[in-house]
């Protein structure tokens, strides 16, 4: 990776005896779309406005392009924000709103009547020049709110939880936009949200935060497919947890024994040793199941068998849980192709479910990283 | 229909209240500029020009322009002192604001007229605040404060500044201060985020103080008669003075009727040229702060 835009280096924030952050360290690449993603109170958005310049860190630096602005004020960094609340001026109508950030730092009329219209069209506002924010809907809002603040080209946009106060439809349409925004103007974006389907759909990078540390940062891909702790894999997506120990080492592979008294068959690539206590991930669309057992198995399957509890039809795929022993594990079928005529799994049926040992991550018991 | 009716009965104990006490008065003292008084200092019988040929008096511009100067110097410094307060208020925590806001409340359960005596002691020759200042080098030794416009004007903004923080202060505690940090976010100087952005949204609650500071002072004749001079007499001084000393109601009247249109009647113009004028553009949008905003 070339030189990061924006870096927090060992940054620590408390509030009284409450420690919001804990020694964060982060690089975002230039362009690229950074999301910060956590339940509340996990000190994103601490995080965010220490960026912004609204709070100080106890410990630690902060680095835009190279140069230190830990301690400058919020109208001396290169960085825009899009507030939650949007914090539009009302008395100001939506060009005068766009303007702002231009007529405040002095650059002359001329420039701001050639600019503002081109931010107003980059955004989709063309025609609502002269309304004022009461005058607008709330996804028209944070549009404004995005053009004023791209309107001085900084060098990092900071969003805090940006799509929060708008509905579901209109949040879908907003995160595409936003994807196109940050294709036409190139900067970085630092995204604050605590909904991983918005990060994931739009970052190129996440850090997930939880309780004030940085539990792992990697690709959306990364992160499901191999999360390293059970806070991440919970967080992000659905998946299903076996809680057990190693009994017995096989090379690259292991077999765990889970409480509930089955074996699993799993690939163990922390090498961990027999009588480790582990969690075992595996997410619901890993799982195939099917009414008739298996005949194709060979070592590396795991097969159980169990009872449909529960049945959701989703269109694209449906969703079951198959009550295993003293476990109800969440399975999803996608519908590649649905015949209307076959015998669909329903409710009461016993299956036969199979995995891969290949499928299932295994992660140690306190939620971070075995060994 | 039903409803216009229960409209009307809740409205009508408002509409006889004023009409009883504050219509009906105004005309009768309008009628009374044009009697005139008799020897004995009752109204007399027949109409007059007489009182308002009085008013041709020449103390009385110079009066006149001196009220209106005390009142809008008066007004202006509340003002200006009412923002940053309102403002600092507006931001504190609750428990701390309220104690403030408790305070500035207090001196209105001391009789205003011991208030204004109390000014007189401290303003006194030899009261502490000249010997503080003399001590400082502020002022000369023989300096005097008191029984002057300055004395006038300092007690004035003593007295109506509570009247002014108050309604200012509820402008700015409904404001979003998130805002002035969008602001300074977007590369704004504190003063100018201040301008820009939070004076603006607390210019309801300004027009209310203005208006609840300077009418009062306009019509303010206890504080210029306590401590204030020869010098700094004001209008409302003469009216109390017709009234009393000089037992002329009449006189009194057209005096009062020349303030009220004086002053009220280029408002009132301007804020209907604003209004006709918006109507004519074809302005939807006439909000109440802007029709305010015409009259000051």
């Amino acid at each position: 990776m070339d030189t990061p835009i924006l870096r927090f280096e060992n940054v620590t924030k408390c509030y009284g005896n409450n420690i919001v952050l804990d020694n964060v360290s982060l690089s975002i690449a230039a362009g690229e779309v950074f999301s910060l993603l956590g339940p509340s109170g996990c000190g994103k958005t601490t995080l965010l406005r220490i960026c912004g310049g609204f709070e100080r860190p106890d410990e630690g630096r902060v680095y835009l392009d190279g140069v230190d602005i830990t301690k400058l004020p919020p109208n001396e960094r290169d960085v825009r924000t899009v507030f939650q609340s949007y914090a539009l001026f009302p008395h100001m109508t939506v060009w005068e709103n766009v303007a702002f950030g231009l007529r405040a730092t002095g650059v002359p009329r001329d420039e701001i009547v050639k600019r503002v219209p081109r931010y107003l069209e980059l955004v989709q506002l063309k025609g609502f020049e002269q309304r004022r924010p009461g005058q607008l809907s709330g996804g028209q809002r944070q549009r404004v709110a995005i053009a004023r603040a791209l309107i001085n080209q900084p060098k990092v946009l900071l969003l805090d939880e940006p799509l929060a106060a708008l509905d579901l439809k209109l949040r879908q349409r907003m995160l595409m936009d936003l994807d196109a925004i940050h294709d036409e103007v190139g900067i970085s974006f630092l995204f604050v949200t605590h909904d991983q389907q918005e990060a994931m759909c739009i970052s190129d990078q996440i850090a997930v935060l939880n309780r004030g540390h940085v539990e792992q940062i990697g690709r959306p891909q990364e992160l499901y497919e191999a999360p390293r702790s059970s806070f991440v894999a919970s967080f992000i997506g659905d998946t299903n947890f076996f809680e057990g120990f190693v009994t017995e080492t096989q090379g690259d592979y292991c077999n765990v024994k889970t409480k509930d008294g089955f074996d699993l068959y799993l690939y163990n690539d922390r090498h961990l040793n027999t009588n480790t206590p582990v969690s075992v991930s595996i997410r619901p669309e890993k799982f195939t199941i099917s009414l008739t057992p298996p005949t194709d198995t060979d070592q590396k399957m795991n097969v159980l068998q169990g009872e449909v509890e529960e049945v959701v039809y989703l269109g694209a795929h449906t969703r079951f849980w198959v009550r295993v022993g003293g476990h109800r594990i969440s399975v999803v079928k996608q519908h590649h192709a649905y015949g209307l005529d076959e015998r669909s799994i329903t409710w009461g049926d016993a299956v036969w479910l199979t995995v891969g040992a290949d499928k299932g991550y295994m992660l140690d018991r306190n939620g971070s990283m075995g060994e | 229909m039903q409803n216009r009716r229960v409209r009307f009965f809740v409205g009508l104990p408002t509409f006889v209240w004023l009409l009883l006490f504050y219509a009906i008065p105004m005309v009768v003292m309008l009628l009374l500029a044009f009697r005139h008084a008799d020897a004995n200092g009752d109204i007399g019988a027949t109409w007059s020009l007489q009182e308002i040929r009085n008013l041709c008096n020449p103390i009385y511009p110079k009066i006149f322009i001196r009220t209106i100067w005390l009142a809008v110097t008066a007004t202006l410094l509340c003002v200006m002192f009412a923002i940053p307060i309102s403002y600092q208020l507006a931001r504190m925590r609750p428990r701390i604001r309220n104690v403030f806001l408790m305070l500035i409340v207090v001196p209105f359960w001391t009789n205003f007229l011991i208030r204004i005596y109390a000014w007189k002691v401290v303003l006194h020759p030899d009261g502490f605040l000249k010997s503080i200042f003399v001590a400082i080098g502020l002022c000369d030794p023989d300096a005097i404060l008191l029984y002057n416009s300055g004395a006038v004007l300092t007690v004035m903004v003593y007295t109506y500044l509570p009247f002014a923080v108050l309604p200012i202060y509820s402008a700015a505690e409904k404001f979003d201060f998130s805002m002035l940090d969008a602001a300074k976010d977007l590369g704004a100087g504190s003063f100018y985020a201040f301008r820009r952005v939070f004076l603006p949204a607390i210019m309801s609650g300004v027009t209310v103080a203005i208006m609840v500071v300077f009418i009062p002072a306009l019509g303010a004749y206890l504080i210029p008669d306590l401590v204030g001079g020869a010098s700094s007499e004001m209008i409302g001084d003469k009216i109390a003075q017709s009234v009393t000393t000089k037992r002329n109601l009449p006189h009194a009247s057209a005096l009062s009727a020349l303030l009220m249109f004086g002053v009220f009647a280029p408002l009132l113009i301007g804020m209907l040229i604003r209004k006709w004028r918006q109507r004519a553009q074809g302005e939807t949008m006439v909000t109440n702060r802007d029709v305010m905003k015409g009259a000051f």
